[in-house]
């Protein structure tokens, strides 16, 4: 290993497999029985709790709480499986402080809540660390469903759909089930492989076919059409599958790469060592996915890793708990930055910034410039629909539903990012598959 | 700082705070070692009589209550009095109290109902020099089966027969510890002022069993798969203790008699409230056997600042102060009213006032769609319910003005008026 952080341009090898095992390690490992014990004690088990309010799907955070202070941990899992199945990856990527624990009422006592997320993983994983599948499926009610997408929303639809005695086939167009949760998040909040042994421990309940590098309307695959041929009813939970360009002359130099793509890369790399990275890394954006590869960026041995976003720092999707977890490991943030030239002769060398500030009429570009040195930029500004069936309504580049998860079509339901009620959270997705897994069972029932 | 000398029955400490006659106390080890960390005084674990000492469990002797955090809220125990030998802790007193002249010593004692059991050992103990002795009539469990401890503490007249003797046979002030497994606690107080003592100390521990192994269906402390009733103390025991005190300080018959107040001690404030309800002293075991000796260093500062504050310049001064307060339901003014009201600034939101008033009072509290939490005052009966389970203290009481109209009944509030001159009360209009 010759290389080091200091090694110009982009290679393999910046670190020593010790350090990256280190730096890639669990960022909150499972609180420990006693832990779980103090931190459960702190609950105060609210009436009509806030933090339940604030949960997407409306886990019963004081029950569990209290179930596992009463030494059931197994029970608190159940109570939040039964609201959320995928409870157990909520637990690791849930921005918490601007949910559950934000809502927290010890937060205005203390300015401390209650570590919600951490008992959740507490319970979920003991649940799963079982044998067994803890649902059974009902009786097989002959009718079929198509989900089209594995990530979150459609594994949340199918195993409801699945419960409740339908055959389910989930259509994901990558070659592993998961979505976000395999390819979009940060490795250190998922690590051992949680997505996938998760997806498995799913797809126990029985009654779900997973059909893998299927994408829907590539030809070869299939169509809306011919799905819902086949099917009863149709859910739509392919997320966001194309990125929002920057638009810039010289963003199709090499090494400007969309984020995702590193970050999926990274996941999916079975030795992390080598993986190239830059020395000079910059990741244009201010989202969870923008700091999801600055902080990996840095952690894989770049020696530079610049977040630029446009607006101030309050302003960033990315909440105040994600940007502390970047800047602790290095990461520089500059706030009020746009893009304004990418240079570079094949490949980027520099990407020239303009300051912004906050004028009238929104963002303003001031003269003010610099340059950041990047032999990567990562772009993180967003995500679009992939191609979509023109026969279901889309505005704004998202799928209109409506509270139930309809579209605009008969027996076609979407949920997810991909829809206009999806706000880039596992545990929305998650809410709205559900939500519209109980809609198709009513739906079919009538029928 | 202010004096916390204690002076109890001629017996002089430096302060209030005695260790109870318990485990802590059993050897002289334990006792130097209290006393540098500065109790004022130390009931020695209850002497048998001679020959064969008791013997005890080899496997768990103690259950436990938790409160949250593994907080210790109640202790029981199975062990019996001291195992040593006679002889060894008679040397082991003697050699203390030389060393510690400034602070209390007291054998605490329990040998067989019989006259000639205590003539043998009084002898022995005054050679000790020790301050006092405390006859143990309380433990509840295994020397309950052989005819002493709470068997004998739950036969007024046993407990008077042997005070006597011991008046009869020694010096020494003499203090009579009280088992609160009875149903009037007045009767063995009464019985031990007639018998003569000088005092007496309350309470022993509670007849209990804390838990059950839900694995091996045996109660706990388990040995060898069986379980027994032993001692409840701690911080759980507090409000009984107590309440048992004022009733001794409050009975014409025994007031005025010096009480030891035993029984949950675990904080200055705790042992102010036994001083104030009519105790001279305290004794503490539960406190000490969960956080060692050194918290009656909070003790000492505790109710030292507590006094300068009121500017108390002597424990006395404390003794019975709560005593004329303490009186019997039908006297309580019953034209008195208060009404809760919450401090909305300082609520945190949780709505546990809301759900208790709600479901299991008089629904008296009303929220808003944004979680603002207030008191319907024409539903309020002023129960304390939701200032209990408030988590942060911010509902209070506020008592309505002489005349001021109550909103529950629509009546202004009256002078003093209580259940025995109460219209609804039979007696009361037999009266008329």
């Amino acid at each position: 290993m010759s290389n080091s952080q200091l090694t110009e341009g982009i290679c393999a090898n910046r670190l020593s497999p010790d350090a990256l095992a280190q730096n890639f390690t669990d960022i909150a490992p499972s609180l420990t029985a006693h832990e779980a014990q103090v931190a459960a004690d702190r609950c105060y088990f609210c009436h009509d709790a806030p933090c339940q309010t604030a949960c997407p799907t409306d886990i019963d955070i004081p029950l569990f709480i209290r179930q596992i202070a009463t030494q059931t941990p197994d029970a608190a899992g159940m109570t939040i499986f039964d609201s959320n199945i995928l409870g157990g990856m909520c637990a690791r990527v849930c921005p918490t402080e601007n949910l559950c624990e934000g809502a927290c009422v010890r937060m205005k006592a203390e300015g401390k809540p209650v570590e919600i997320g951490r008992l959740q993983r507490f319970a979920t994983d003991g649940v799963m660390a079982r044998q067994d599948h803890p649902y059974t499926r009902a009786a097989a009610t002959g009718r079929t469903v198509s989900v089209i997408g594995a990530g979150p929303a459609g594994l949340a639809c199918a195993h409801r759909l699945a419960m409740k005695g339908h055959s389910v086939t989930i259509y994901d167009a990558r070659p592993k089930a998961g979505g976000l949760n395999e390819f979009g998040i940060a490795s250190y909040k998922a690590v051992e492989g949680f997505a996938a042994a998760e997806v498995a421990w799913l797809m126990q309940i029985g009654g779900i076919k997973m059909v893998e590098n299927w994408q829907l309307g590539r030809a070869g695959d299939g169509d809306l059409s011919d799905i819902l041929a086949q099917s009863d009813a149709v859910f739509l939970g392919m997320g966001l599958s194309g990125v929002n360009a920057l638009r810039l002359k010289g963003e199709d130099k090499d090494n400007i790469i969309p984020a995702t793509n590193f970050i999926a890369q990274l996941r999916q790399a079975s030795d992390l060592a080598a993986l190239p990275i830059g020395r000079d890394v910059v990741v244009i954006g201010g989202g969870m996915t923008a700091v999801d590869a600055a902080v990996q960026a840095k952690l894989l041995g770049a020696l530079n890793v610049t977040i630029v976003y446009r607006r101030g720092r309050d302003a960033m999707p990315a909440s105040a708990h994600e940007q502390e977890i970047a800047l602790s490991r290095g990461v520089r943030i500059i706030e009020h930055a746009a893009p304004k030239a990418i240079i570079g002769n094949g490949a980027v060398r520099h990407i020239e910034f303009c300051y912004t500030k906050n004028g009238p009429d929104g963002l303003e570009m001031t003269d003010a410039t610099f340059r950041l040195p990047a032999d990567q930029c990562f772009t993180a500004i967003g995500q679009t629909l992939g191609d979509m069936p023109e026969i279901v309504i889309v505005k704004g580049g998202k799928i209109i539903t409506d509270g139930a998860g309809r579209t605009s079509m008969a027996r076609v339901w979407a949920g997810g990012d991909c829809t206009h009620a999806g706000d880039d959270l596992t545990v929305t997705a998650v809410a709205q598959g559900r939500d519209a897994a109980e809609d198709i069972h009513l739906f079919l029932a009538k029928g | 700082m202010a004096d916390l000398t204690s002076n109890f029955l001629g017996i002089k400490s430096p302060n209030p705070f005695w260790l109870a006659s318990a485990p802590p106390t059993d050897k002289e080890y334990n006792v130097r070692r209290a006393f540098e960390a500065g109790w004022g005084g130390v009931v020695w674990k209850t002497l048998g009589a001679e020959g064969p000492p008791v013997v005890n469990v080899n496997g768990p002797r103690y259950g436990v209550v938790y409160g949250a955090d593994r907080r210790v809220l109640g202790l029981n125990n199975i062990e019996l009095i001291t195992d040593r030998p006679l002889e060894v802790n008679l040397q082991e007193m003697t050699s203390v109290k030389r060393d510690y002249p400034d602070r209390a010593l007291i054998a605490s004692i329990m040998v067989p109902c019989e006259e000639e059991a205590w003539k043998a050992i009084l002898p022995r103990v005054e050679e000790t020099r020790a301050d006092g002795i405390e006859l143990n009539f309380g433990c509840p469990h295994g020397m309950a089966e052989r005819g002493m401890g709470s068997a004998v503490g739950q036969v007024p007249e046993y407990i008077e027969m042997v005070t006597r003797w011991c008046k009869h046979y020694t010096r020494m002030p003499v203090i009579v510890k009280l088992t609160p497994n009875i149903t009037d606690i007045r009767a063995p107080a009464q019985a031990a002022k007639r018998g003569g003592a000088d005092a007496v100390s309350l309470i022993n521990t509670i007849n209990s069993i804390t838990s059950v192994d839900l694995d091996n269906f045996a109660p706990q402390p388990t040995i060898d798969g069986k379980g027994s009733h032993g001692g409840y103390c701690g911080p759980a025991v507090k409000p009984i203790a107590l309440n048992m005190v004022a009733e001794i300080a409050r009975d014409p018959a025994t007031a005025g008699l010096p009480i030891s107040g035993i029984g949950g001690v675990t904080t200055w404030r705790d042992a102010a409230e036994f001083l104030a309800l009519g105790a001279s002293n305290v004794q503490v075991c539960t406190a000490a056997m969960t956080y060692g000796f050194k918290i009656v260093q909070e003790m000492i500062s505790g109710l030292s600042d507590y006094m300068d504050k009121k500017g108390f310049t002597s424990v006395d001064q404390i003794s019975g102060r709560a005593v004329p307060n303490t009186t019997d339901w039908q006297y309580l003014n019953l034209n008195y009213v208060t009404k809760a009201q919450i401090n909305e600034d300082d609520c945190i939101k949780c709505g546990r006032c809301y759900a208790a008033c709600e479901d299991t009072s008089h629904q008296a509290i009303a929220v808003s769609s944004d979680r603002v939490y207030s008191v319907k005052d024409e539903e309020c009966v002023a129960c304390n319910l939701c200032v209990d389970v408030c988590p942060v203290d911010c509902i209070s009481m506020r008592e309505l003005a002489l005349g001021e109209v109550d909103q529950r009944t629509g009546t202004p509030v009256a002078g003093y008026g209580n259940w025995t001159s109460h219209p609804n009360n039979p007696s009361s209009q037999a009266a008329q």
